[in-house]
């Protein structure tokens, strides 16, 4: 996973809520078995309506997206978020987002930052009114800057320190492996097995 | 103080809690599906790490699967790569899977329960956000993202953050003519797609204690529709008696044993809850979604919502696009829109119970001119269960398809889907933009209404007919 610390960027400003995972990776997509090439998917059926914002060659290369509230709702696919990556996006603004999506991103190092529904809406609408205005997402110091404000964002150390790094989960917990052996030997013998 | 039953099946799987760090916690059971594993195991592969618990896996291909001429090859040649992907990762790996023709196969929330593999008190995660169904046997259950499905394949456990918890307590009977969808769909209605975020909802009340586990099953698996992390319901007679038998419950004194740990998983009384919501199941009537998000739902009786209804500019204007891609126009009697299609099928709605319900309103009745109506059973089991009871046959005389098992037309990932411009009425979970196909328009419907939409043409409960 690519390390996270500081990250500055030009907006995508995306006023819609509940911006569902299908939306932004259409099942088509899903059939894939590959990790890589989502970004050509990425909102392809809103991609489809000239007037949508993506369409727009003035937010071309920008790697902030700035949305409305309940940001990937619905399915878990991860593909989401590999999409955002692939498209070039390396943070996500929203007032809230879905649990499963939120999980996906910080797994990928894709930051999704939760700020006030006012201070997203102060983004879009700076990001609208002039698209090259640059915003710094700050992971070190837990602050947005840019378009004449500064907002701290909250994200708890453990998960901070673990994507500044650029750790897997998969390592980490693999240095308790001994805790793991041990619970199991403590499993009830009435659980269900699949063999 | 008391604990919650999510509190519980929480603390007796932690693996290591260290203060600042998520819990890291066991997975009891694993459910695997070929869209969301193929770069999972390739990520095993690259690290040269194995399945730690083959165990405690078990695949079966459900999203891509046709549910016509099963015996030929899968024709879309994406669609087959990755199901013969997931077939040579779980001969790889070990993995028990239930390939496409087997007796086994079928819908991965499906087949988990009726085998007996989904119990009380256990944790059981999958790449499929409607893991969440399993938690109407008091499992905690929930959807995971394909890194996490890696990091269960690899240590069979998950760092997490213990959600909060939320008490939705559905008090009195439910209605006659009211299903279990319909009272989950009223509680996204009122709590809205965003109102679980961050907890786990435990459904409680008399409305709950009286639904069958199929009912339950269903109000469980839209939880992630309201955010939730995960729905359960606490583990009671109507529990045990639906394991008692299965495959792969236990026997003898280890059933007995299980069952008096199980006696022990409901909340404590003075258990404290982080939120709580109270519906009176005795106001509810039959609901179905107008919108393009499963809490834009509104009882079947009533007429389409105007954006002016609402004061919050976000949800107006969220209104109005809904209204705009659905075609809908504000103030009509829902009863009064048409559909092309009716889908009866899902995790959510495909189980013997709801093809019953189905076919109890078709029987003797006719698809109306014009409409398509797909029934598609949940897994290879329930189709011949149906089949045994001739269910199959009242479908077909009706002039309804009856189909093979997967997940078909609920989202639209095999030839099952809706053209631009089609509506449905369909017994799944989403109604988002393009869910079902792009540009198809979706009503989320209970199996009875879907059955007499079916024969009407529009959006119809049974008791209309």
């Amino acid at each position: 996973m690519e390390a996270f610390t500081i990250h500055t960027g030009r907006a995508v400003p995306l006023r819609r809520s509940d911006v569902d995972t299908d939306q932004i990776i259409p099942s088509e997509w899903l059939k894939r078995i590959e990790r890589t090439g989502f970004g050509a998917g990425l909102f392809s059926e809103w991609r489809a309506d000239e007037g949508f914002v993506f369409n727009n060659p003035a937010y071309a290369g920008a790697s902030i997206l700035v949305a409305g509230p309940d940001f990937g709702t619905g399915s878990s696919r991860e593909h989401a978020v590999w999409a955002l990556q692939d498209y070039g996006f390396r943070a996500v603004i929203s007032p809230r987002f879905a649990d499963i999506f939120r999980g996906n991103a910080l797994g990928n190092g894709l930051l999704p930052v939760q700020l006030p529904a006012e201070t997203v809406e102060a983004l879009q609408t700076a990001a609208e009114q002039d698209p090259t205005v640059e915003i710094t997402v700050d992971l070190a110091a837990r602050e947005v800057r840019g378009a004449g404000l500064v907002a701290p964002f909250e994200l708890d150390d453990f998960t901070r320190w673990r994507l500044m790094e650029g750790l897997d989960d998969v390592g980490l917990t693999l240095r308790h492996e001994e805790l793991i052996t041990g619970f199991e030997t403590t499993r009830p013998a009435w659980l269900p097995s699949v063999a | 103080m008391g604990r919650t039953l999510a509190e519980k099946v929480w603390d007796a799987h932690v693996v290591r809690r260290v203060d600042g760090e998520p819990d890291l916690l066991y997975i009891d059971l694993h459910l695997v599906h070929e869209v969301t594993s193929p770069q999972a195991f390739e990520a095993l592969r690259l690290a040269g790490r194995p399945v730690r618990r083959p165990d405690l896996t078990l695949a079966t291909e459900d999203h891509n699967v046709p549910t016509t001429n099963t015996l030929a090859p899968i024709a879309d040649p994406i669609s087959a790569a990755q199901v013969e992907t997931l077939r040579k990762n779980c001969a790889e790996f070990g993995v028990r899977l239930y390939p496409m023709n087997d007796p086994g196969q079928g819908i991965v929330h499906v087949v988990g329960p009726q085998l007996g593999l989904s119990q009380p008190g256990m944790t059981i995660v999958c790449g499929d956000s409607h893991t969440s169904t399993h938690g109407a046997f008091g499992a905690l259950a929930f959807g995971i993202g394909t890194s996490q499905v890696e990091h269960v394949l690899a240590t069979q456990t998950l760092p997490q953050r213990r959600p909060k918890t939320m008490a939705v307590t559905v008090e009195g009977d439910l209605p006659a003519g009211v299903t279990a969808k319909d009272l989950i769909l009223a509680i996204i209605a009122r709590i809205g797609t965003g109102g679980g975020a961050g907890h786990i909802i435990e459904y409680r009340g008399a409305a709950v204690r009286g639904l069958s586990m199929e009912g339950r099953m269903t109000v469980c698996n839209m939880s992630i529709e309201a955010g939730a992390r995960a729905g359960m319901i606490a583990p009671d007679d109507t529990t045990f008696e639906y394991l008692a038998g299965r495959a792969h419950a236990a026997t003898g004194p280890a059933w007995d044993e299980a069952v008096a740990y199980w006696r022990t998983l409901a909340s404590d009384d003075d258990a404290v809850f982080d939120r709580e919501v109270v519906i009176d199941a005795a106001s509810l009537t039959p609901y179905v979604t107008w919108g393009t998000n499963p809490g834009q739902a509104a009882p079947l009786g009533s007429r389409i919502p105007a954006p002016a209804d609402y004061a919050d500019p976000a949800a107006r204007a969220s209104v109005e696009r809904a209204l705009a891609y659905m075609g809908l126009t504000a103030g009509v009697p829902l009863s009064e829109v048409a559909v092309d299609t009716v889908f009866i099928g899902s995790c959510t709605n495909g189980r013997i119970s709801d093809l019953r319900a189905a076919a109890d309103v078709l029987r003797g009745r006719r698809v109306a001119d014009g409409v398509r109506a797909l029934v598609v059973p949940g897994s290879m089991q329930v189709k011949a269960e149906a089949e045994a009871e001739g269910l199959d046959e009242v479908f077909r005389a009706a002039g309804a398809q009856w189909r093979s098992a997967g997940c078909s037309m609920c989202l639209g990932m095999n030839p099952d889907t809706l053209r631009p411009g089609e509506r449905s009425a369909s017994t799944s979970n989403r109604n988002f933009e393009g869910r079902q196909g792009p540009g198809g328009r979706t009503h989320l419907v209970s199996p009875a209404v879907a059955a007499a939409t079916a024969v009407t043409g529009r959006l119809t409960a049974p008791a209309q007919l």
